[in-house]
């Protein structure tokens, strides 16, 4: 029997691109979306079914299976770790009687975990059913446990328990100078398209999200590039765990992110633009839509903006389905195509050949709304703060072992040991900057500077005490990336989980030498051979630990060049139990050192 | 691991393994005299003796499919200077191993309670039974494996190139032909 | 087999040092097999568009690696492919895919013609290195006339390709993500019997390891006749060097 799919299909007007938002509508009704609802959208957007159930498979937020009434998922950032959320998830875990994953016996609840959901100021966190909630406690997780077991709708639920904080604790110049929502559009206006890109070009601005290429370059190339559409994509997919400035962007200055993406669509000749929003942010949809629709009512978006006949741009928010990969800007183009969140080989890159094969600029939030203040104040403004070749101020998301974790904007050159001192952290043992793919640094290295030159950054910095263990650490991020690799390519489906089995080995005590040896051969694999970023880097965090961190290590290894990496003794067990034996010879010890 | 006087002491076994490794070095014919020329041979199914002593080297057939195989492993990885894994099942679990997506208690029932033809069956707890593992392993899962010699069984041209290398002190090399994993 | 290499010729690069001419808007790894120089490689197929996921083809591209299947050749482009680093890099690789899947040459029917236990030989590789997975993943017999064994399936997508855009037909297709990633049929019901496939169809013949078989044919070539225990696949994958004619697809047995 299958469902009535009318209402979501006319909403997203059968439209086989919008495919993953289709499914999200469904999950969001439905919890998941069974095998017969496959069919029947595969039929109603004359798509192969395969492609449909391959699509929901390939995203964490389309279950294909039922996950109960509630679904929990505990963000596990290591973060969320060091607040307690493995504790809270147990003890939720022991109300309901479910194991990790599993379903209750009455279909009440599953509870699980997700990669870190960007509230990693104020974690624990957890999304149930799609929303967020921050800061959990016992008294908390309790109260939540509480409204489950009597079936109260999510929608009656409390509404603090949802509240977001933005946590921004420090402004610079982009936070702190005002713009009036359309003075950077009339700024560009009375440049024209090509001196709006040379200004931002003669600002130096790079883009916020990582790699850093220069954004007037990249939208000079688009402009230049043959076709007719032309697209302006927001990247606004903020999965990089320990990162959240985007988040508190998105919050307070949406005016001025959508200003910027408006300002570009006249510089490369834009009519359409997407918002490509984490499934994480799901508190954010409602007031972006609302900051739309306010600025298609003032004629900043929609057609003839600002009265010039021919500016005509609007603005699609396209919400993720949960996959980490898709803030690679290929991948998030696939994703809006409403297919699997795979890289696409490059060249050609998005600017000549993006969404839908058309010239396309995917830009960084921060990017774009720095953009914005650079067409409004002259290319001078953002030059008159950095270092270097990094101009300008930069967002950091601090958080871990800090008095105060949150967003802050900081010229770039600034040392990590003035981060560490802002946000007030203490025995400092390591400094995550950039997330699991970005540098590991020790103590020796707090007088580096966070810049495109020397400690390059997406916005994360996570600080760990010297009560912390590297080695587990270490197992998180491996998780992380053995989790969101999308499978595409040998090196990154394959060296992820090795990595995360080795890494899991070391932290537990099973590791030895030969795996030590392994992490640093399969971490180079990866970094040689793998399709994107996501693998290139998924052994940063490895190298750089053992590097720096080899104590850590070989505290935990045996003498042994090799032991199992795995409980001997435990793999006996299920022959035990049904031999009921339990003498000298139904065991198996560890190994004597030698 | 050339010693140009004295014989190299050489050990073998089959752990979850069926012999035909043994039976392909058998298959080396008259080239047998040749090798043991060079070699003693310690424990090994040819012997029969029953316990490992200090060898140059030990050939390790099969794969780890329960306790008593474990304890001979580190049994040969303590007394062997280098460890030769030879064969499918000792390379990467072999065929044994095609029984790791099943659950070993529901592989005793069967066998010893469900399965065709039982009558009041029983599982037997003798504690001289070794148990089996949950699941199936190749060596180098459990100790350090030094040289590794697949197929099933390795031709015997193949065992013959892999240990006059080995005993000349060379890095053992197999081109096409003998290289083979089935 | 050298190329007649003329060192004014623009439309030249090197591979390890020796020149390989190459066409407008061929790829490095094509131009390369069709001088006679072996790369070795799993996802790449003649008839099809590259597809750049198994990277066994990885070379340096003056300097930087890269998938050569992906990779347009340029006049004076300096890459490597046969040093010890990149054999070393695709012998880690193979043994991923290896330690990844349920492997067991000895009880495969495509044992001797399969590309990836050939490639292995062909670099060297005598074990997997890593601990083996072991995988659980159930065949699928419910087809008359074809089996799918899913445990070795290296997810090169040549199957889905051919299927798509070959028969048109989409009968196979991807789902889950990461280690998780598995092929999948184009049916409700899971099972390939319920899908369109036929034992005509292209995404018959593509598969380079043992998953898409022909019942009742698995043994008509015995053990040690078959392809590659004749030639190396070094062999031959240059074997057709020179000419322009893309070399017969194989079918087997």
């Amino acid at each position: 029997m299958s469902r009535d799919l009318s209402a979501i299909l006319a909403k997203y007007e059968q439209d086989p691109l919008r495919l993953v938002q289709i499914l999200r509508s469904v999950v969001a009704e439905d919890g998941y979306v069974s095998k017969e609802t496959i069919t029947a959208i595969a039929e109603r957007l004359a798509l192969p079914r395969g492609r449909v159930e391959g699509v929901a498979g390939f995203y964490a937020f389309l279950p294909t299976e039922d996950v109960g009434r509630y679904r929990v998922l505990f963000s596990d950032n290591v973060t969320d770790r060091m607040a307690g959320s493995v504790e809270l998830r147990e003890r939720m875990q022991e109300a309901f009687g479910v194991r990790l994953g599993e379903v209750s016996r009455d279909g009440l609840v599953s509870i699980g975990t997700t990669s870190c959901t960007g509230l990693c100021d104020q974690g624990p966190a957890m999304l149930i059913n799609g929303r967020a909630i921050p800061r959990l406690t016992r008294a908390r997780v309790g109260a939540i446990s509480a409204m489950i077991h009597g079936r109260a709708p999510i929608e009656t639920w409390p509404l603090n328990l949802f509240e977001v904080h933005s946590n921004v604790l420090r402004k610079d110049a982009l936070l702190s100078t005002p713009l009036e929502p359309g003075a950077a559009i009339d700024a560009a206006l009375a440049r024209g398209p090509e001196s709006t890109i040379e200004e931002v070009k003669r600002s130096t601005l790079r883009g916020r999200g990582g790699a850093g290429f220069s954004t007037g370059s990249k939208w000079e190339l688009c402009r230049a590039a043959p076709g007719e559409a032309r697209y302006v994509v927001c990247n606004a997919d903020e999965g990089e765990p320990g990162t959240f400035k985007d988040r508190a962007l998105l919050a307070d200055y949406a005016d001025l992110v959508f200003e910027g993406m408006t300002v570009a669509a006249f510089a490369i000749g834009a009519k359409r633009g997407f918002l490509y929003l984490r499934a994480e942010y799901p508190f954010l949809l409602e007031p972006l839509e609302a900051t739309l629709a306010d600025r298609r009512r003032r004629g900043l978006l929609g057609e003839a903006i600002r009265g010039v006949a021919g500016f005509d741009f609007d603005i699609e928010i396209h919400v993720g389905a949960g996959a980490y990969v898709c803030g690679e800007e290929s991948a998030l183009i696939e994703s809006l195509e409403g297919k699997r969140g795979i890289p696409r080989n490059r060249p050609p890159y998005p600017v000549t050949h993006g969404y839908r094969q058309a010239p396309t600029i995917v830009n960084n939030v921060e990017t774009l709304a720095l953009a914005a203040m650079v067409v409004r104040h002259g290319h001078q403004w953002l030059r008159a703060r950095g270092a270097g070749k990094s101009a300008g101020t930069k967002l950091m998301s601090v958080s871990g072992d800090v008095e105060r974790p949150g967003v802050y904007e900081l010229p770039f050159g600034v040392t990590v040991r003035e981060v560490l001192e802002a946000a007030g952290a203490r025995s400092v043992q390591a400094v995550q900057v950039g997330g699991p793919s970005g540098t590991l640094l020790s103590p020796s290295e707090l007088g580096r500077r966070l810049m495109f030159d020397d400690v390059p950054t997406a916005g994360a910095f996570m600080v760990f005490d010297d009560s912390r263990d590297i080695l587990q650490v270490l197992e998180n991020f491996a998780t992380f990336f053995a989790h969101e690799s999308c499978g595409f390519c040998t090196p990154c489906r394959v060296g992820t989980a090795l990595q995360r089995r080795m890494a899991s080995a070391l932290a537990k005590g099973f590791g030895t030498r030969r795996d030590v040896k392994d992490l640093a051969r399969v971490a180079r694999v990866m970094r040689a051979s793998s399709h994107c970023g996501l693998g290139a880097t998924a052994g940063n965090v490895a190298l750089d630990a053992l590097e720096k961190f080899r104590p850590a290590f070989d505290r935990r290894l045996g003498t042994l060049e090799v032991m199992p990496t795995f409980d001997l003794d435990r793999s006996l067990a299920p022959a035990r139990e049904v031999a009921g034996r339990d003498d000298e010879q139904a065991h198996l010890r560890r190994e004597e050192e030698r | 691991m050339a010693a140009d006087h004295q014989k190299l002491r050489v050990a073998t076994t089959s752990l979850a393994g069926c012999f035909g490794c043994h039976m392909s070095l058998l298959d080396i014919d008259e080239r047998l005299l040749e090798l043991l020329e060079r070699i003693e041979l310690d424990r090994s199914p040819l012997t029969d003796v029953k316990r490992v002593g200090p060898c140059d080297l030990g050939i390790v057939e099969g794969g780890l499919c329960n306790a008593e195989n474990v304890h001979v492993l580190r049994e040969f990885r303590r007394n062997c200077r280098v460890l030769l894994a030879i064969g499918a099942c000792a390379v990467n679990g072999g065929l044994p191993a095609q029984r790791n997506h099943l659950d070993v208690r529901d592989c005793l029932q069967t066998v010893y309670l469900t399965g065709a033809g039982i009558r009041r069956g029983f599982i037997p707890n003798d504690p001289e039974l070794p148990l089996p593992l949950d699941r199936v392993h190749p060596l180098h899962d459990v100790v350090k494996v030094d040289y590794f010699l697949p197929g099933c069984p390795p031709p015997a041209d193949a065992i013959w190139k892999f240990l006059n290398d080995l005993l000349a002190g060379r890095t053992p090399t197999l081109g096409h032909g003998l290289i083979h994993y089935d | 087999m050298e190329p007649a290499a003329d060192a004014h010729d623009p439309r030249t690069f090197t591979m390890d040092g020796r020149d390989v001419p190459f066409e407008a808007g061929q790829t490095v790894l094509r131009a390369a097999l069709a001088a006679g120089r072996y790369v070795p490689h799993l996802c790449y197929h003649p008839e099809f568009d590259p597809h750049g996921s198994c990277k066994l083809c990885t070379v340096k591209l003056n300097g930087r690696t890269v998938a050569s299947c992906t990779t347009l050749a340029r006049a004076g482009d300096e890459v490597e492919s046969d040093t010890p680093e990149l054999q070393e890099l695709r012998r880690n690789l193979v043994q991923f895919l290896f330690v990844e899947g349920n492997h067991f040459c000895p009880s495969c029917e495509r044992s001797g013609s399969c590309t990836l236990q050939a490639v292995a030989y062909d670099l060297g590789v005598m074990a997997e290195h890593f601990s083996p997975f072991f995988p659980d993943r159930p065949i699928d017999a419910s087809h008359p006339d074809v089996l799918l064994d899913f445990n070795r399936c290296i997810l090169c997508e040549l199957c889905v390709r051919a299927s798509a855009e070959v028969d048109g037909k989409h009968v196979f297709a991807l789902s889950g993500r990461g280690a998780q990633k598995h092929l999948i049929v184009n049916a409700e019901s899971g099972r390939l019997a319920d899908t369109r496939l036929a034992v005509e169809d292209k995404a018959m013949d593509v598969c380079p390891v043992g998953v898409i078989l022909r019942k009742r044919r698995g043994f008509l070539v015995p053990i040690g006749e078959r392809k590659y225990d004749q030639r190396s696949i070094r062999e031959i994958a240059t074997a057709n060097a020179g000419s322009s004619a893309r070399p017969p697809a194989a079918r087997e047995p």
